[in-house]
């Protein structure tokens, strides 16, 4: 039992805590701001492993590391495009239309792998992102190697979180976007397209889930491998209802579930005769009880799964 | 241009929007083969005679199709209530797993041993899903994420039986759960096949389905409450009491379809043994308009891709996961096809 309560005590520990939280914290947003503009994303998880294979690709092809970002973004944003189209001009089951992206992405990216890596052979590896460490702050007791040796997409999905929870509170794009979620026909009245913004918000927000799913084989893994998404995606879909919808609490969220993860990872090993799957149990119980917990006072964006049609009620 | 909701659905037009999708989706999917370096037709010539080029081919396709129809029934029924069920996996190996562990020591002649079991399994589905629901209808929190969630925990919950209590110590250290008791093997329909009773269950639950969705007041009552709930609950339709039953059915479904897999071809647990079928049950359901009927047509359809593609990979080396991809597109296209037939298109 002492055993359990020091490795609370373990600095990387906390640095895992980041880590294994940052493709989550690109997942949340994306799916936030999805849903803010009033629009279900259930593509996520195959949205997810698209980016983490369309990373991964672009960089065992020979480009840099922040191409292999750029591409992978990209193709999320295709795959949020497709989503959009369907389901905001068109109007179509926000539900079916996300599973079905979900389906399509991961067998396209599986298909799409399996042309380049075949069964059986060892899967290839790039060199991934390194730590990088903030000159100065790095040295930092406790602090330091925890906060400031990260690698720099970690970074990138911390200011990530701060862009939008501005971009959403303080700009006239956020508010535009918030009353595309709550009352879109008020948004048309103010002479705006509710339309475009939903496209724009959905295929932005594909985007920031992809970044996710790259994190997986560009930083936190060497390589690509079919399942390994693992139902982040869900559980990112889970996280935006436990934020109330907002991205500061989106971090919280993100980081006291990657917290359980870590800390479950290594209780495995400290702890003894208790099977494994338990441990790896304890996140998806956890989010489902978090969303027992919140669902009573949840604010669930007025207009979300609601088609907008022009002049329809 | 704007659509238009049309006064009436032409019945051809019913019938004409699946094979338009699928025709769509084989299109869309033969880009992707011809970037394999493969001749699209070529492939699905190889496709066709690999599901149904021989008798053999044709039983496997059977074989296949029958945890199809049980699961895509599962989703049908419940998408038709807009009780997001997605949780089709989870109930399959819960059912399966049951099926194993009571099957492997029953004390029971062959055929009681065997409508138990299917009960049993049964049973295991529908309480897997009567939770979400429950939660969905006491504390509003949305099932489409507790059933994806519990797919996960299921899978999990699966690998440490079989690791563990429930380890077939026969299967040198293969993770595999004890296997059904031979009695409670499903017979085979055609000799020296895999093809077993387990097809005729499956049928006789689409009938049922079918029957229920019909020719019922229940049945009624699920339809109404899926297409306008506030009108549904103010004709005086039980809203809770009909989402869930229709959970319960929904649930049963899927975990039967698990019982008579484990009976019928595999005869143990392993966490490999559904390549999909829950999700793909979804799309099964989808082809088929969310109709009984459909969904043996529309699983047929999707075993034959499935058995199809391994084929297909075997002659031309084009990556299975090509199924997949026809199956996910003729999802999407489906969506689209019924956009058409519920609405027309007007020029304003």
């Amino acid at each position: 039992m002492t055993e359990a309560l020091d490795l609370l005590w373990n600095t990387s520990l906390w640095a895992a805590v980041l880590r294994i939280a940052t493709p989550l914290i690109f997942g949340v947003l994306g799916a936030l701001l999805c849903e803010r503009a009033g629009v279900l994303n259930l593509g996520i998880e195959g949205i997810m492993t698209m980016g983490a294979m369309v990373g991964w690709l672009t960089v065992y092809l020979g480009a840099d590391l922040w191409t292999g970002l750029a591409v992978a973004a990209v193709s999320g944003a295709v795959m949020g495009l497709l989503h959009a189209l369907l389901t905001v001009p068109l109007g179509l089951s926000q539900h079916v239309s996300g599973l079905g992206i979900t389906l399509f992405a991961s067998a396209l990216a599986y298909y799409l792998y399996r042309l380049i890596v075949t069964v059986g052979e060892t899967p290839p590896t790039i060199t991934p992102f390194q730590p990088l460490a903030v000159p100065g702050l790095s040295d930092l007791p406790v602090v330091g190697p925890i906060l400031f040796a990260q690698s720099a997409p970690t970074y990138l999905a911390l200011a990530a979180v701060a862009v939008m929870a501005w971009v959403l509170a303080r700009t006239p794009l956020g508010l535009a976007i918030r009353m595309t979620g709550e009352n879109p026909h008020a948004v048309e009245a103010q002479g705006l397209n509710p339309v475009a913004i939903r496209i724009g918000a959905v295929v932005a927000g594909s985007a920031l889930m992809a970044l996710g799913g790259a994190f997986l084989t560009m930083a936190a893994f060497n390589s690509f491998f079919p399942g390994m998404v693992q139902g982040r995606g869900w559980i990112c879909i889970a996280l935006v209802v436990f934020a109330s919808w907002r991205p500061g609490k989106a971090l919280v969220g993100a980081l006291l579930f990657a917290f359980f993860d870590a800390y479950q990872l290594r209780l495995q090993t400290a702890v003894e005769g208790v099977p494994y799957q338990l441990f790896l149990m304890a996140p998806y119980v956890l989010s489902i009880v978090a969303l027992i917990v919140v669902a009573r006072r949840a604010r669930v964006p007025e207009a979300l799964m609601t088609p907008y049609r022009r002049g329809e009620r | 241009m704007r659509l238009e909701r049309r006064d009436a659905v032409p019945l051809a037009l019913v019938a004409a929007a699946p094979l338009a999708a699928v025709a769509a989706a084989l299109a869309l999917a033969a880009g992707l083969i011809a970037a394999a370096g493969v001749n699209p037709l070529t492939a699905y010539a190889e496709m066709l005679r690999g599901a149904l080029g021989s008798r053999l081919a044709v039983t496997e396709m059977l074989t296949r199709a029958t945890p199809l129809i049980l699961t895509g029934l599962a989703a049908a029924v419940a998408f038709r209530t807009r009780l997001w069920n997605i949780g089709g996996e989870g109930q399959f190996y819960m059912g399966a797993l049951v099926t194993a562990w009571i099957g492997h020591a029953l004390g029971l002649p062959g055929p009681m041993g065997i409508a138990l079991l299917m009960v049993c399994g049964m049973a295991t589905g529908a309480v897997l899903l009567a939770g979400p629901a429950a939660l969905r209808l006491r504390f509003g929190v949305d099932e489409v994420v507790t059933t994806l969630l519990l797919n996960f925990i299921v899978i999990l919950f699966v690998g440490l039986m079989i690791e563990g209590p429930l380890r077939d110590p026969l299967a040198f250290g293969w993770p595999q759960s004890v296997p059904v008791d031979g009695d409670y093997r499903l017979p085979d329909l055609i000799a020296r096949t895999r093809l077993h009773v387990g097809l005729l269950v499956a049928l006789t639950a689409a009938g049922i389905v079918w029957l229920i969705l019909s020719r019922t007041v229940f049945g009624v009552e699920t339809r109404a409450a899926g297409l306008n709930p506030r009108a549904a609950a103010f004709a005086g339709i039980p809203l809770p009491r009909t989402i869930l039953g229709v959970a319960l059915i929904s649930g049963a479904l899927a975990g039967l379809a698990g019982s008579v897999e484990v009976m019928g071809v595999t005869g143990g647990v392993t966490t490999t043994m559904s390549p999909g079928f829950g999700y793909a049950g979804i799309v099964v359901a989808m082809l088929a308009g969310l109709h009984p009927a459909g969904v043996v047509a529309a699983a047929l359809f999707v075993a034959t891709v499935f058995v199809g593609a391994d084929a297909m990979g075997r002659a031309t080396g084009v990556p299975s996961f090509i199924a997949d991809v026809i199956v996910a597109l003729s999802l999407l296209t489906m969506l689209v096809a019924l956009l058409f037939t519920t609405y027309r298109i007007r020029r304003s």
